[in-house]
């Protein structure tokens, strides 16, 4: 039993919650499968809520402090829930030369939002990521995971509006 | 028990059905291209051929990185014909063109004897762009794993290790330390179990030649890391790869299940004794991890934070056992260096950096992609004949590598060859592979203030002078590039450089200040402008009148 009983805790009968125990189990349970399971349980819930980073605490049989220290230590995990939709601008160094920081701030002007914000509507959630790659088509976005490359101001925000009507 | 009978075998069938076609319609199915709708492209030219009754005729298949990313989605016809910026409409042209007797679509046509293709010398990614990165077969019609069973059917642990000492290469990720000797170490350390890791954290940003040939060639890595293992011993592996690629986590996973169908990865390979298997393991977005004991923390299931070193990882490495690790591009050069000799890959190159190495070019230059080529080419020819020079009329300022542990290269530094010593010497490194142009559109300090920002964010916190120090050296920087910067802040700058580059516990830490240090050295006159002028020349930073009182 964990010291105090998780707020709503994943139900077992839950198939988001038996594709992280399954990704457990493929480890054997043992404490290494962290990441590898914290990796499913995003994927699965779409970002990493409290009761689930204390189930995967409890199935790994490691503490809880671990658990959020890892989850925290990595960028790719998100403890907030995402909007409907995200955009994920690429800030590496070649989007960078490209004028990425016009694209950010363009967005960050037109719908208020900063990297790692969602709008208050829920609709449009704005990430950046430090490169995924695409650097010969820079600057790069990826769109709902769609990657878009040569992008503009005028083509990233006119992608960004039609979310939001 | 699969023998190297079986490889010719499955190589003789994959070229009868390949001879069957009259023509090869190679399609682009690599990130870049695929971000590009190379698939839509691909879908309709199979749709244009079977409708067209060519079925048999011509062969379309996808196949990995072409290199020539800017201009994509890429397609070639045969050997000689490139096409570039192909939407799915053009494929009816293309098939068309075909079915009337060979004839090139004029339009489509890029030159593939530019100078792009010609200066290239393509070891790591000689089957990019020739082979379908999905089908084992096709690696294997490429001579793909006829290196690991003739080195288990021929060679010692120790002959393997000499071999890859007599090729001199050297580690690929940007330390340049000596793949050989690194090798040996592991062999001659004892553990009960030894493991080998391929590190495909590829963080820096502005790099992306692992992420290309992962998707392009996997087979190739994962041969290479079986070599690695049968050298050193181990029989278990861990490929580390970014989550941020996970077409490459897709088709390395794919490849991974291939080989063991085939019997070339698993216990008793080739009815020898050794036994090995390799799993996937995901990064999860933090750059620290591409530093060794980073990684191994980080597979291990814990934060990505490094220890002191030594102890090193071939001695003691993941869960304290002997551990053999190397980057993406190092065990790609392994299978070529058996198969051709170790004397033959030290022809290649200069007198200590042997070999070829493989960049991403990218920024502003026309030619942005994937390219290859001998160590100790001119920085020159890269940029100005591979790379079609700085376009849009603009003039040349430097050029970045290293990522940010590494620094620019002014202009008049261009001649120099490329290669460990020379990037070195110039106050920059090889790094992984990334070469950012820059032109006289970007401003240097704010350059620098992207990179300490960015190692700023990245630094683990472990070690003081990393965690503290790229927070102050960043503030200095905001204060240069908004115009509130003194003179005595400059010198300020510099003490930290010094200190964090000297006390950090890790080459995150150590290489930090390189950004900041090569600007300063080759760009001082920016920094004085900004300074004492209160100027930005290229007009980046946002320089407020107001503030220039407050000094």
């Amino acid at each position: 039993m964990p010291p105090e009983a998780p707020k709503a805790a994943p139900a077992p009968k839950d198939n988001r919650w038996k594709l992280v125990e399954a990704a457990m189990r493929r480890h054997g349970y043992k404490s290494h499968a962290l990441i590898e399971t914290l990796h499913t349980a995003q994927e699965a819930y779409g970002f990493l809520e409290e009761p689930v980073l204390r189930a995967v605490a409890q199935g790994l049989r490691v503490p809880l402090s671990k658990v959020y220290g890892v989850a925290t230590f990595y960028n790719f995990f998100s403890l907030k829930p995402q909007g409907e939709h995200t955009c994920v601008v690429c800030t590496g160094t070649a989007c960078y030369i490209k004028g990425a920081g016009d694209i950010m701030e363009a967005i960050e002007k037109k719908f208020g939002i900063e990297g790692g914000e969602t709008t208050p509507d829920g609709k449009i959630s704005l990430l950046t990521a430090r490169c995924f790659g695409s650097c010969g088509l820079a600057p790069a976005a990826v769109f709902d995971s769609e990657v878009a490359g040569k992008l503009t101001v005028e083509t990233t925000l006119s992608r960004l509006e039609k979310w939001s009507t | 028990m699969i023998t190297l009978e079986d490889l010719t075998e499955i190589a003789a069938k994959e070229q009868e059905t390949r001879s069957a076609a009259d023509h090869h319609v190679h399609v682009c199915v690599a990130a870049s291209c695929l971000s590009l709708k190379s698939d839509l492209v691909k879908e309709s030219l199979e749709k244009e051929v079977k409708q067209n009754g060519l079925a048999g005729k011509v062969a379309v298949k996808g196949v990995g990185c072409m290199g020539l990313c800017m201009a994509g989605p890429l397609v070639t016809v045969g050997d000689g014909v490139l096409y570039q910026n192909v939407t799915p409409e053009d494929g009816i042209d293309i098939v068309k063109g075909l079915a009337e007797g060979a004839r090139p679509i004029s339009r489509l046509e890029g030159d593939s004897k530019a100078p792009f293709f010609t200066k290239q010398v393509k070891v790591v990614l000689e089957n990019c762009g020739k082979i379908d990165p999905e089908r084992v077969e096709d690696y294997i019609a490429a001579d793909g794993y006829r290196a690991l069973l003739e080195t288990l059917e021929n060679k010692t642990p120790v002959d393997v290790c000499h071999e890859i000492q007599k090729s001199g290469l050297r580690g690929r990720g940007g330390g340049g330390y000596p793949t050989g000797l690194k090798w040996s170490t592991v062999l001659k350390s004892t553990g009960a179990r030894k493991y080998v890791i391929c590190n495909a954290d590829e963080g820096d940003p502005g790099a992306f030649m692992d992420r290309s040939l992962l998707e392009s060639d996997p087979h190739r890595v994962i041969e290479g890391m079986a070599i690695g293992a049968y050298a050193v011993g181990a029989s278990h592996g861990y490929l580390y790869v970014r989550a941020e690629y996970p077409l490459a986590v897709k088709r390395l996973k794919a490849a991974i299940k291939q080989a063991e169908r085939l019997g070339l990865l698993g216990t008793n390979i080739h009815g020898t004794p050794f036994s090995f298997t390799v799993d996937v393991r995901l990064g999860a977005g933090a750059f620290v991890c591409g530093e060794e004991t980073a990684l191994i923390a980080s597979i291990e299931g814990g934060r990505g934070t490094p220890r002191p070193r030594p102890p090193y990882p071939a001695e003691e490495g993941l869960w304290g056992y002997p551990t053999l690790i190397n980057n993406v591009e190092t065990f790609a050069n392994i299978a070529p260096i058996l198969r051709n000799g170790g004397a033959w890959f030290a022809s290649l190159g200069t007198a200590k950096s042997k070999g070829t190495k493989v960049f991403a070019l990218a920024g502003r230059v026309r030619n942005t992609g994937l390219i290859e080529v001998p160590m100790g080419m001119p920085l020159r020819e890269i940029i100005e004949d591979i790379g079609g020079g700085v376009p849009d009329g603009r003039t040349f300022k430097a050029v970045q590598t290293g990522g940010p542990s590494g620094g620019c290269i002014p202009a008049p530094l261009l001649d120099m060859p490329v290669d460990y010593e020379s990037l070195a010497q110039a106050g920059s490194m090889m790094g992984s592979g990334g070469m950012i142009v820059m032109d006289d559109s970007s401003c240097m300090p704010d350059v620098a203030k992207f990179f300490m920002e960015f190692c700023r964010t990245e630094s683990c916190g472990k070690c003081t002078p990393c965690r503290v120090g790229t927070v102050h050296m960043h503030q200095i920087l905001q204060k240069i590039c908004s115009g509130r910067a003194t003179e005595a802040d400059l010198a300020l700058l510099l003490d930290l450089c010094d200190v964090v580059k000297n006390t950090s516990l890790c080459g995150l830490g150590q290489t930090s200040p390189n950004p900041v240090l090569s600007t300063l050295r080759y760009f001082k006159d920016e920094y004085t402008r900004h300074v004492i002028d209160k100027k930005c020349g290229a007009s980046v930073c946002k320089i407020r009148k107001d503030e220039e009182v407050h000094g």
